[in-house]
This record gives C-alpha cells, structure tokens and sequence, in this order.
C-alpha cells in the first residue's frame, strides 16, 4: 500500500481523454440498458403475480404450473381458518375472483378487503390451492380517529400463529 | 504539485465539521426515534408494527442518495481527471453499500409481521438485492486493483453502468405489480407521522454527509501516498500525510 506507484501527474493527458471516452460509452451503456428495460417489451415479461382475469384468460396454462395470484380478499368470503383447518377465500380484482383454499396460517394483517398474494396452483376442480400466503400492505398509513383504538388484543393473538 | 489533492495536504486539519455534522445527525435520529416510537399513535391496521416506517424510509432516500452522489463523482472523475473525486467516489459506493444493507434488512424486519414472509424474490426487492451486490461488486473490484489509475477508471465506469438500477429501484414498484407496496406521498400518511419522518430522513442525511466526509479524507490519505512520487533520498510516503512532519 505504501510503495509510490506513480512518478508522473496524476492522470496524464492521454489517460484524461481515454477517461471521457469511457465516461460517454458507459453512459450510454447504462442508457441502452434502461431503455431495454422501460420502453422495450423486456419489462413485460416480468411478471410477479397475475390477475384472478389473467388467471380467468389463461386457465388451462395455470392448471398444475406453480404461480402467484394477486388480488384483494373479497368481503365475506373468509371461510375457516381456525384451528388449523383449511382457509378459504376469495380473490378478486373486482373483475374475476378466484376462490382460494390455504392449508397455512395466515398473517397478522390478513382480513377481508386487504391485497395478498397467493403462491400456488390452480387445480381442475376450479379453485386455486395456496402453497404460500403472503399479504401486501398499501402505501397508506394512518393514525387511528379520535376515540378508536387498534385491536391490540387481537393483533398479539393473530402474531402467535406466525412460526 | 499543481494537484488539488497535494495542494490541499497541509490545509486539511481536523475534520471538525465532520464530526458536528455526525454529532448532530445522532442527536437528530435519537429525538425522530423518540417521536417516533412513544409520541406518534399507533398504526390503524398495523398497531405497533408499522413505527420501522420512520427508520426504513429515511433510510431508503438516504442509500438511493448515496449511491446518485456516486454516481456523480464518477462522471467528475471522467470527465475532470481530479483525484479528489475518486476518494469521494469510494466513500459514497460505502456509505451507498452499508445503507442498502441495513435496508434490506429493516424491509426484512417489517416483511415477516405484515406480509408474511422475511422475503420474496418481488420486483422491488429483486432490483435493491442486484443494487447492493453490483455495488459490493464495485467495492471488491477496489480492492484487488493496485494501480490507482486502471482502480479509479474501472470503478468509475462500473459506478456509471451499475447506476441504472438505482431509477429501476425506485420505479419498480410503479412499473410492474409487486408486492412491496408503492411510494407513499404526504396524503396517503396521517400528519401525525410526518414529523418523525421527516427528522429521521435529516438526521441520516446529516449522518451520511459527516461519514462521507470523514471517509472521504481516509481516502485521499492513502491516494496521496499511492500517488506520491520516490523522494530521493530518505522521504517516504508518509511526509504526504496531513500534520506530520511539522
């Protein structure tokens, strides 16, 4: 580390212009790259979890293929789920909904009217076997209103399921 | 020596400001913390679990901001052919690195209460685990290269390249669906917690421009003696080093 490795100027001349050329070649690899990504079709093959209408469209690719499907829990349609016996739900995205039996237990933050998504397969029966239950938050956060307070009591039991 | 890095050897006294700067980013952190974990109200949905928001998104600007500082003193590097930007250089890819980390780690935290999981291979956290080990990558290329000229232009030009998933990150959640939810904007969070947000987001900034000071002159010590020409005689490299020798 301490043995001089220079005897001339810093950067010489030549290295200086070579420098700008790399400068402008990375840049524009960096541009092509995010090109690639955003306006080319690249970035429509990325897909972390379908609609219950993708899923509606595709039925027979989903039969047996292990997917994820993502949707908001339909009101009223929580069945079971204590006691470990099967849960089930319904998935909608207001347009299709897909109807869902989960063998795990369900996070914390799992109620109706919440996102998850669902890890699993659809089977021939016509719903959708969840290997693997995972609930998405929004970007909201609010503070509960005057006189109202989060179910505390509630939250702890639902974090003892958690393994 | 008509190299800013030399000329400014003997003006470098302590860092003072540095350390105020780090002074006050802790007191700043402690008193966001404070607010955050016993005065702002609990979370409608979330309870208790949601207050990791106050530390995780200060952060998350904070790595992203790092990491476009980077960005930056690689061009300069490039383009201006000063020393001095590579020693920033080297000090905002760490301090860029050590933030994303604990990122993934606090969003780990947060994951395994609210949706269930430590992780899942989503967009959002599938392009912050590429960012973090392109970077690290830089910081191991730093390492093994000796000469501090093919160093400097190497890891500039890494830094250039490596950059174009910092827009990715922070689009990912708005481009493609995922699980992750998406940027929260001053109307989709209470009042309440504005405030221990936002002082937590100075607070690691005023860290982050205190440490990548301090780093910053770590780095341009050991470049003035890889840089320094053989004295003739009995010189060493280490008269180059601000203070001594006086």
């Amino acid at each position: 580390m301490s043995e001089p490795v220079m005897n001339e100027a810093p950067v010489s001349r030549k290295n200086a212009s070579r420098n700008k050329w790399a400068a402008v070649g990375a840049l524009g690899v960096a541009l092509v790259a995010f090109l690639l990504i955003t306006v080319s079709g690249i970035g429509d093959n990325l897909v972390y979890y379908w609609t219950p209408s993708d899923l509606e469209a595709n039925r027979d690719k989903a039969v047996g293929a292990t997917i994820r499907l993502g949707g908001m829990v339909k009101p009223g349609s929580i069945v079971g789920g204590k006691n470990g016996s099967t849960l089930e739900f319904d998935v909608t995205d207001y347009k299709s909904t897909v109807h869902v039996k989960s063998n795990g237990v369900p996070p914390q933050m799992f109620r109706e009217e919440i996102g998850v998504v669902v890890e699993g397969t659809m089977t021939d029966a016509g719903h959708f076997e969840c290997n693997r239950l995972m609930v998405s938050h929004g970007n909201e956060y609010r503070a509960p209103k005057e006189g109202e307070h989060p179910d505390v009591k509630e939250l702890i039991q639902s974090t003892e399921g958690l393994e | 020596m008509s190299d800013p890095l030399f000329d400014n050897a003997a003006s470098e006294g302590r860092p003072v400001v540095a350390w105020v700067l780090i002074g006050l980013g802790i007191a700043t952190l402690l008193f966001g913390s404070y607010v955050g974990l016993f005065v702002a109200p609990q979370e409608k949905f979330m309870g208790e679990v949601y207050r990791i928001l106050f530390v995780h998104v200060p952060t998350a600007w904070n790595a992203l901001l790092a990491l476009t500082f980077a960005f930056g003193c690689a061009l300069m590097f490039l383009f201006r052919g000063d020393w001095r930007w590579d020693a920033r250089l080297e000090a905002g890819i760490e301090i860029g690195v050590v933030l994303s980390f604990l990122l993934c780690c606090q969003g780990a935290i947060w994951a395994k209460p609210t949706w269930g999981v430590w992780w899942d291979w989503d967009p959002r956290l599938t392009t912050t685990a590429v960012l973090l080990a392109a970077f690290l990558g830089i910081l191991a290329l730093r390492r093994f290269v000796d000469d501090p000229v093919k160093r400097a232009t190497w890891s500039s030009v890494a830094t250039v390249i490596a950059y174009v998933d910092v827009p990715i990150v922070y689009f990912s959640v708005k481009w493609w669906n995922s699980l992750h939810q998406m940027q929260s904007t001053p109307n989709t969070v209470s009042s309440a917690f504005h405030l221990p947000l936002r002082v937590n987001a100075i607070g690691i900034l005023l860290l982050l421009i205190g440490v990548i000071t301090l780093r910053t002159r770590i780095a341009k010590m050991r470049l003035r003696e890889e840089l320094a020409p053989p004295e003739p005689a009995a010189g060493s490299a280490m008269e180059y080093a601000p203070g001594a020798g006086r």
